[in-house]
């Protein structure tokens, strides 16, 4: 354990389990990591207590036990907990998503936001309301199915020749176009009430979902997480290039895949249970990225940072703008929208100096 | 048997066959230079003996087994590569680049350790690059970036070494610096080393076994530079006349390129001399 004076490697070692599990860190990464995690704690406390009704937390803590009135258990039970666990479920999995394919097309507009996949969801979702005439779970796996469907439209059209980085992110960009306008199309085929339905599934909210929402997308989170986690470390090394990552013994076809699909998967997941919030997967791994001083992508903070931006928008808009909240997907779609400006100036200095 | 070794391997892109039936062995032990007209497949080449490129017939044979079989981490314990296209993310610092070669020795669990520490140092100070540990990869000359991305390669601590035209970019005496460390990695530490060069004098200085291809990926010769490095080699391979005599400063053989032969004025006047003296030479 006598480290040499200086290491030339930054960042720093955690070991556990009595040195046997050894984990590098960026330097700033757990910095990042805790402050985003205490947000989301402070955020859960003022999200369960505040509100139309307000409780205090020993009356939260009761209930969270089982011990709280009708009234109480319909508050924290059916309307507050729920739309936490959402916030914190959604933020994350758009936040994995993004980094994830940020990293893979090496584009910071590489996000699933951008590039169609989240507008994919939403199509598949319109037929199934506007189509189908589905119910909530209906909507759900249509989402799904949409998302994946787009993905692996994108992905097949921008395969080949060419840098594969820029192809992807001008294809995903014009496949979204398309979509944007065939799900206008759907909202003016539909009925009055569905089409309203509609579009307020469109504007992406945490209002007015449940735990089948919830349940269905802690299971994928559950599923797909660990899967991007542990081929996390592969990212770094494919930002190098495929022959060089090759070369250190990334077997490149195969983690490509499962970290694109796993990654379209979160996105999906989290459009289907909110419906398109945007933006979120964009900024948040760039936030976490910059904050951490890091120079590859970092998954974690970027999940509880994404975890942490969508709770606050959330709590933002429902307080702030009680009684008749926002839907947070306008929160987000406006910060966003600022946040893609500022990158676009940046990126096109960037390439004229 | 070597070591690694190609055999009647067809190698391409997408439908498009850059060779076809090539058949190469790397002698253990060897400082290997591959050389060859542009687009001959000399990169293709080395990418499948890294197991980057599948060949679509025929096998690479690492330690007497297909490459193919192999698990990635495995075939990257055994053979490092620096290929010619690699990019630095943006905001990397020097040390950390140099740490991603421990990759193959590591897991999800044990991400560091003392070894990697070790071959890490080791590493840079092989390649001169200790001082620049903290500096941005974007931040270096060419030179220095070259040094790092060979220090990343080292780092992975491979018997075998493969580097894809290590010296592209490079000022010469950047080239001469790259070149003397990859003969002192094969001389004092044993590497086995495999590198693609254009410049068919250097290859012949620093080579042990020298692969010459021909366009279409065919094996013109292959053995010692000085016992197949001649005229009728060059003018095979790259169609250009020439002489080759030997290098001065180490004796071994030096090609000079001839003036091509031009009846017009194509050179300002002065051509009609030029011509003469090569005739007269040939």
């Amino acid at each position: 354990m006598s480290a040499p004076p200086r290491s030339p490697v930054t960042g720093r070692l955690v070991r556990l389990a009595g040195g046997r599990v050894t984990l590098r860190v960026g330097p700033r990464s757990v910095a990042v990591g805790a402050a985003s995690s205490v947000v989301v704690v402070v955020g859960a406390l003022v999200s369960l207590t505040t509100g139309e009704f307000p409780l205090t937390l020993a009356e939260v803590g009761e209930t969270l036990a089982g011990q709280g009135s009708r009234a109480t258990e319909f508050v924290v039970l059916t309307l507050r907990l729920p739309r936490l666990l959402l916030a914190v479920g959604v933020g994350a999995a758009l936040a994995v998503s993004g980094a994830v394919l940020q990293s893979l097309s090496r584009n910071a507009l590489g996000s699933p936001d951008v590039i169609g996949f989240t507008t994919g969801a939403s199509t598949g979702a319109l037929i199934a309301i506007v189509g189908l005439g589905a119910s909530t779970l209906g909507v759900s796996v249509g989402a799904l199915v949409g998302g994946v469907v787009t993905a692996l439209l994108v992905v097949a059209l921008s395969a080949g020749r060419g840098t594969q980085s820029l192809r992807l992110v001008l294809i995903g960009i014009g496949i979204g176009a398309m979509l944007l306008a065939i799900n206008s199309w759907l909202i003016t085929r539909a009925v009055l009430q569905t089409a309203v339905d509609a579009q307020s599934w469109l504007l992406g909210d945490l209002g007015n979902r449940g735990w089948p929402q919830v349940a269905a997308l802690g299971g994928l989170v559950a599923l797909l997480l660990p899967a991007v986690l542990a081929y996390g470390r592969r990212l770094a090394l494919l930002e190098l290039g495929d022959r060089p990552a090759g070369g250190l013994g990334v077997d490149v076809g195969r983690s490509r895949t499962v970290l694109l699909l796993a990654s379209v998967g979160l996105a999906a997941a989290a459009t289907a249970a909110a419906g398109p919030i945007p933006f979120l997967a964009l900024a948040a791994p760039q936030i976490a990225r910059r904050l951490c001083g890091a120079a590859t992508p970092v998954l974690v903070p970027s999940a509880l940072l994404g975890a942490a931006m969508l709770l606050v928008s959330d709590l933002a808009v429902t307080r702030l703008f009680a009684p008749v909240p926002l839907p947070v997907g306008v929160a987000t779609g406006l910060f966003g929208g600022l946040y893609l400006c500022a990158l676009l100036v940046r990126m096109w200095r960037g390439s004229t100096t | 048997m070597p070591r690694l070794l190609a055999r009647d391997v067809t190698l391409g892109y997408e439908g498009r066959t850059v060779t076809s039936g090539l058949s190469v062995a790397i002698p253990d032990g060897s400082f290997t230079v591959i050389v060859g007209p542009n687009a001959c497949g000399k990169s293709t080449l080395l990418a499948a003996l890294a197991r980057v490129l599948r060949p679509s017939a025929g096998a690479v044979l690492l330690d007497g087994q297909q490459i193919a079989n192999y698990r990635s981490k495995e075939v990257a314990r055994r053979l490092g590569l620096l290929p010619q296209t690699a990019t630095a993310p943006g905001g990397i610092t020097v040390g950390d680049l140099v740490a991603r070669g421990r990759y193959p020795h590591q897991q999800l669990l044990r991400q560091w350790s003392d070894t990697d520490e070790e071959a890490v140092v080791e590493a840079m100070a092989l390649t001169n690059t200790s001082d620049l540990a903290e500096r941005l990869v974007d931040e270096l000359s060419g030179g220095q970036r070259q040094r790092v991305w060979l220090a990343m390669a080292l780092a992975q601590q491979t018997p075998i070494l493969l580097l894809d035209e290590p010296t592209t970019y490079l000022d010469i005496s950047h080239q001469v610096d790259v070149l003397e460390l990859c003969a002192r990695l094969h001389a004092d530490l044993g590497r086995t080393l495999v590198a693609v060069l254009h410049d068919l004098n250097q290859a012949a200085r620093y080579a042990t076994h020298l692969v010459a291809l021909r366009r279409g990926g065919e094996v013109a010769a292959s053995g010692p530079p000085a016992e197949i490095l001649t005229e009728e080699l060059v003018t095979d391979v790259y169609g250009l006349a020439c002489r080759v005599l030997p290098d001065p400063e180490t004796g071994t053989p030096m090609v000079v390129p001839r003036r091509p032969a031009r009846s017009t004025t194509a050179t300002n006047g002065r051509g009609g001399s030029a011509d003469g003296v090569v005739r007269a030479d040939g």
